[in-house]
Formats: structure tokens, sequence, C-alpha cells
């Protein structure tokens, strides 16, 4: 049953997406309400959509020393590993806790398949060809683990792959370890990188859109792919702390269809009331909701009309895959990482791409960019196999 | 050093090639029977339509955790559960990686769906209308010890019985080269915080370093072991099925072994 938790700090945090390396071009982005989508160009194949793509990946290959793990996937995780002092700062963790007691947690929904797929493409007489001879790659586990081999790690290391909620559920993970003792520090976060795997995929399921995503708008036409790496450093809150606040988290399953939402929204309102009733809060408590608004047909219509059962009207609510596309694995650090953006930045993002509103969206959705005061902040997560996780951060010295 | 998780064993469940359930491989433990022949799993928990049309990981998934559950006398739609497996459905990512080299826009859309790590997870909870957490986890070899340290942590944190369901199928085609498993095999654990009707109590730390796993000896078990990274659970279940009170360590990450003191009341 649900726990209340103590808050833990989010002692530094980062996102590397199209919109840019580093939360400063996140920040400016969302500012300015400009999104990141393009024409496809990644497929092995022509296929006609838009994606959210990191560019430079094809021109920044692991260094030397980590050769052995370079592929599309583990250079966006090193690239977004740099920015914001993020490296510094695990580092620093380590050094004060010691290798065993920092946690590796990440999400991801295809890891490196890139370069499992690569090598089915270029196979010498039906095999894996030789600078392709590298197990570690063809494993969901290989992101968490050239992170782990990357900062020298060895605390309890784990990849959550339940879809496009993965890089959510690693908070909980997180939490529960630290709250238990068994280590003081966490990494989690995730990261996905756009490959056929996906893009076909999800286009077998006639569930991608041949224009930019428009998450809410009576004329969606689907989701837009994306790819994201973000990472946060979570530890045990300090006596006069000012980092923001990881203060709930909710998980429930749907227990409905392999990848259409339950029809009430169910799963999703129980990890929504799971994330309140551990963090302490009410729904009016909540200043800003980034949803999880894929611009699918049904994800948006449940999730719109359990925002509008729920929330008071002064609530703001928004998806961001208009600016960033849907970036699976790694959508639910992404936004998390938007969410305290927000919050620091006291700026509603736009629900970007939405010109003519579902009318199954209430008063709360902020259709445009907004200045307000964000103290306490959710973020939704919603996976194939009806997973759903919901996050809940707080400002400093704003937890309930 | 960290404290301690202790956790008590409800239910078991277990799949091997030779002992299709937990009842045959504790005959074979004990050295009361022989390995049998390799049979189909039995995935009773899920529904006929289901059953059939089901992909190997799913099978086996649900039939050690049907197994597990119905030991534990709880009921499944009740129980947060963490599905465990190094590689997922290896057969399945072969299948697309060809499909996706040769004629990508014939992607099958069922396959598509049934790819993603967490189908056991979906599919179970679906059969057993389980709106509890449900989770997905790899840890590449050491799979089985993340798991197992990952269920007893739930359990613990929210004071709930949590199943635990590790599983792994054979590879096949170029991946399969490309990983260690040659053969399936899974097992299931319901663990709980609590002792009542419980008759194994495990109590597990996170120790550094990687001690490996020795050979049994026994030339079945140590071909399981060595074809399959879920299997590397096989001493502990071996252990429970001779009511033996014991410590073992089971790798759980790089540089990070679980130490499991395993109790049988007197």
């Amino acid at each position: 049953m649900p726990h209340p938790m103590p808050p833990l700090a989010v002692r530094a945090y980062t996102a590397t997406s199209t919109l840019g390396r580093g939360l400063a071009a996140h920040a400016d982005a969302l500012a300015a309400s400009r999104g990141g989508l393009t024409p496809n160009d990644v497929s092995s194949k022509p296929l006609a959509c838009w994606i959210g793509r990191v560019s430079g990946l094809e021109d920044s290959p692991l260094p030397g020393e980590w050769a052995e793990w370079d592929c599309r996937n583990n250079r966006l995780a090193w690239i977004a590993l740099q920015q914001d002092g993020f490296a510094e700062a695990v580092r620093d963790a380590r050094a004060r806790y010691g290798a065993s007691r920092v946690a590796v947690l990440l999400g991801t929904s295809t890891s490196s398949i890139g370069a499992t797929e690569e090598g089915y493409r270029r196979r010498e007489q039906g095999r894996m060809p030789a600078d392709l001879h590298r197990p570690a790659l063809h494993s969901p586990h290989s992101l968490a683990g050239f992170v782990a081999a990357y900062f020298d790690l060895e605390g309890p290391c784990l990849t959550v792959a339940t879809a496009c909620s993965s890089s959510a559920k690693v908070f909980a993970n997180a939490e529960r370890m630290i709250r238990l003792g068994l280590v003081d520090a966490a990494i989690v976060g995730g990261t996905d990188t756009l490959c056929d795997s996906v893009l076909f995929g999800f286009n077998s399921l006639e569930l991608v859109s041949p224009e930019p995503c428009r998450p809410f708008d009576a004329e969606r036409q689907g989701i837009s792919l994306g790819e994201a790496a973000g990472f946060a450093l979570l530890e045990r809150v300090q006596e006069g702390d000012d980092a923001p606040l990881f203060v709930g988290y909710g998980e429930a399953s749907d227990a409905h269809h392999m990848s259409t939402p339950h029809p009430d929204g169910l799963g999703a309102e129980l990890a929504l009331r799971d994330a309140l009733a551990r963090a302490g809060l009410a729904p009016e408590d909540v200043d800003y909701i980034n949803l999880h608004g894929t611009a699918s047909q049904k994800n948006d219509e449940v999730e719109a009309a359990l925002v509008a059962r729920t929330f008071p009207a002064s609530t703001r609510a928004s998806s961001t895959k208009g600016f960033t596309g849907h970036t699976l694995g790694a959508a639910g650090v992404l936004e998390a990482a938007i969410t305290l953006l927000a919050m620091r930045d006291s700026l509603v993002p736009a629900n970007l791409g939405a010109v003519s509103p579902d009318p199954g969206c209430g008063p709360q959705f902020a259709w445009q960019a907004e200045h307000a005061d964000i103290r306490i902040a959710l973020s939704n997560s919603f996976g194939f196999g009806g997973n759903n996780a919901c996050l809940a951060f707080a400002h400093a010295g704003a937890a309930p | 050093m960290s404290p301690a998780l202790t956790v008590w064993v409800k239910g078991i469940g277990l799949w091997a090639p030779g002992a299709a359930d937990w009842h045959a491989f504790v005959d074979v433990a004990r050295g009361a029977a022989s390995p049998g022949s390799t049979e189909r799993p039995v995935a009773d928990m899920l529904p006929p339509n289901e059953r059939r049309r089901a992909p190997e990981s799913v099978l086996l998934a649900a039939a050690a955790a049907g197994q597990a559950v119905r030991m534990s006398g709880l009921d499944a739609a009740t129980l947060p559960c963490v599905f465990a497996s190094a590689h997922g459905d290896q057969a399945i990512t072969d299948y697309m990686c060809e499909t996706l080299a040769t004629a990508p826009t014939e992607l099958s859309p069922t396959r598509f769906h049934n790819s993603v790590h967490n189908a056991p997870a979906g599919y179970w909870t679906i059969a057993t209308r389980c709106h509890a957490s449900s989770s997905a986890i790899s840890g590449g070899e050491t799979s089985f010890g993340a798991a197992l340290l990952e269920a007893a942590a739930l359990a613990v944190a929210d004071e709930c019985d949590v199943l635990l369901a590790s599983y792994d199928i054979a590879g096949t085609g170029p991946l399969g080269e490309m990983t260690s498993s040659t053969g399936p095999f899974a097992s299931a654990l319901v663990l709980s915080p609590r002792p009542e009707g419980a008759a194994a109590c495990l109590r597990i730390s996170p120790e550094p370093g990687n001690s490996g796993m020795e050979a049994s000896g026994d030339e079945w078990f140590d071909a399981i072991v060595a074809s399959n990274p879920s299997a590397h659970g096989l001493p502990l279940m071996t252990a429970l099925a001779r009511t033996r009170s014991t410590a073992l360590r089971i790798g759980a990450a790089r540089g990070l072994d679980l130490h499991v003191d395993l109790a049988f009341a007197a």
C-alpha cells in the first residue's frame, strides 16, 4: 500500500533532446514556444513522418576508452551526462558516499537495439559483423551497464523497461532504495534513440502522424517519435537544502490491453492518486501537470477526461510532446526535467501543436505559455502494457 | 554496510527443461527423481486464447508466476509484480531485426507490441485483473539478483506482498550468438514482509564484490545455469527445494553481490 515518503533532493538534473543539449537550450525553447520537430531522415528506408532528432550524434563517437560501448544510444547518454555539471555531481556523490552506495537506475524502451538492427543489415555470412561483435550492446541493459562503467559505480544497477513509463518509474525505485538505506544516492533517468524498431513499429500500429504531432488537438493524427536522454541525481535532503524536491510517485496497471489505454483511465487515475497520497497532497495543491499527451486519439481522450474530472481550473496542464516528440523510454525523465524547469522559471510550457482544442479538454489546459508560480507539479507517464506512473515535485521549501 | 532486507517466501514457481513445475524440481533437487522430458510451460493463469497466441517469453513467465501465486494462496489481482529478464523475448527481437533489415514496412504490429520488455507483465496484469504496480526490468547477466533486490525492496518499502518472476528464453539468429542464453528457464517467488504462512525466510544484504558462481558438479543443474541468465537463481531455488538453511551469494550488479541467508523454521 502507498507509504508516505520523505522528500528527496534533486541534487542535479539535465536533459538533451531535439531542443538542444542541456537545460539552458530547453528553457530557451520553452520560453519561446519553439519546437524541434523535423521531417524524418533517420530510418533506413523512407518513412514520411516528423521526428524529434538530436543533431550531431553521427559525428560524436564515444571517446576511445569507452569505444566498446559505442552506439547511438550510449552516445546520446554520454553527451547528456556532460551537460549541466551532471557528471561532476555524480563524481562528487561517489567521492562522498563510495562506489557501492550510489545506484544506477535507468529506464529505456529500446536501449541499444539500433546497433542490433545495424548488425542485421550488415550481416557477414549471416552473422553479426565483427565490429558489432560486442555482446554488451545487444542487451536491454546496455545503457545502465555503460553508465555504471563510465562512473565506475558498484551499487545496485537496474534497467526498467516498461515502454514509455520506464524513466519515470526509476524515480520510485530510487526512493525505495534510499529510504531503506540500501544506497545514499541514485542516478535516475534514461535514454532512447530513434531507430527502425520504433519508427516502423509504431507505423505498423498506425499510430504515427504524417504531420508534426498535435497533442489534445481535435484534429490530432497521432504521435511524432523523438529521442532524448535525461538524468537526475537523487539524495536525501540536507539541512538548508535549496534543491528542488521529489515528493511523491504513483505506479499502477491498467489491466486492460497491451497497446490501448483503459477507456476510463483507471490505471492512470490509480497512479495519480498513489502519487498524491505518498506526497500528502490534494489535487487542488497541484499548480502544474506535465501530461503524457502523446497526440494519439485514445491516450489524449482518456488523459484529458482524467484532468477535467480531478483538478480545479487553477491547476495548469500541458503536454510538451509538440516540442520534443514522444521520446518513449526517455519521456519520463525528459518531462520530469521540463517540469522542474517550469518550476524554476515560473513558466507553464505551451501545449505546442494544438490549434483547435479537443472539446474534452477542461479549463486546466495551458494552450499558450503562461507565467505562474509553480510550487507543486506532477508529470504523467503511461506505457504499453497499461503501465502507468506519475511523479510529484515541489519547489525547495514548498514540500507538503 | 547496508542493512539487510528481511522477506518471507510465500510461493514458489519454476519451469526448467526436464522439470515442468516446482514439484518436479523439488523431486530432482532432493534426489528423488531424475529430470524428465522437456514439456511446454503450462501458463494456466492466462485465458485459453492468450495461452495459444502468447509468445514463449510470456508463457514461460506466466507459468512460473502462476505456480508461485497459487502456492501463496494470495489473489494475483492485488499483488505488485516485478518481471525480470536479461534479454526479453529474443525470438521476437530476432524477427524484428530480420524484418527491419529486409522489408521494414511489413513489420507485424502484434509482434511489435509483444516485443516490449514488459509484455509478460502486461499480459499477466491483464489476465489477473491486477491494477497494482507492475515492472519489467533487466540487469544483464545479473538480472536475477538485481530483480531479487528490487522485489525485496518493494515488499519492505511498501509493506506488501510482491510477485517476482524471472525468465529468459533461448536466443536465435545473429542476436542469439551475442547473448549467453541457449535454453529457456523461469522461476518465480512471492515475497512477503510478514512471516505468517511462510516456511522460509530470506535475509538479503548487498555486499561489494562479485564472487562468481561455483559449479555444483551436477551435470543437469550446471548445464541449466550455464544456459540462461535467469537460472543464476538456481542455487537459491535448490536450497528452497531441500528446505535447508544456508547462506549463498548471488550476483546483483557490476561489483555487487547479494548475501542471502536462507532460514527455515526448525
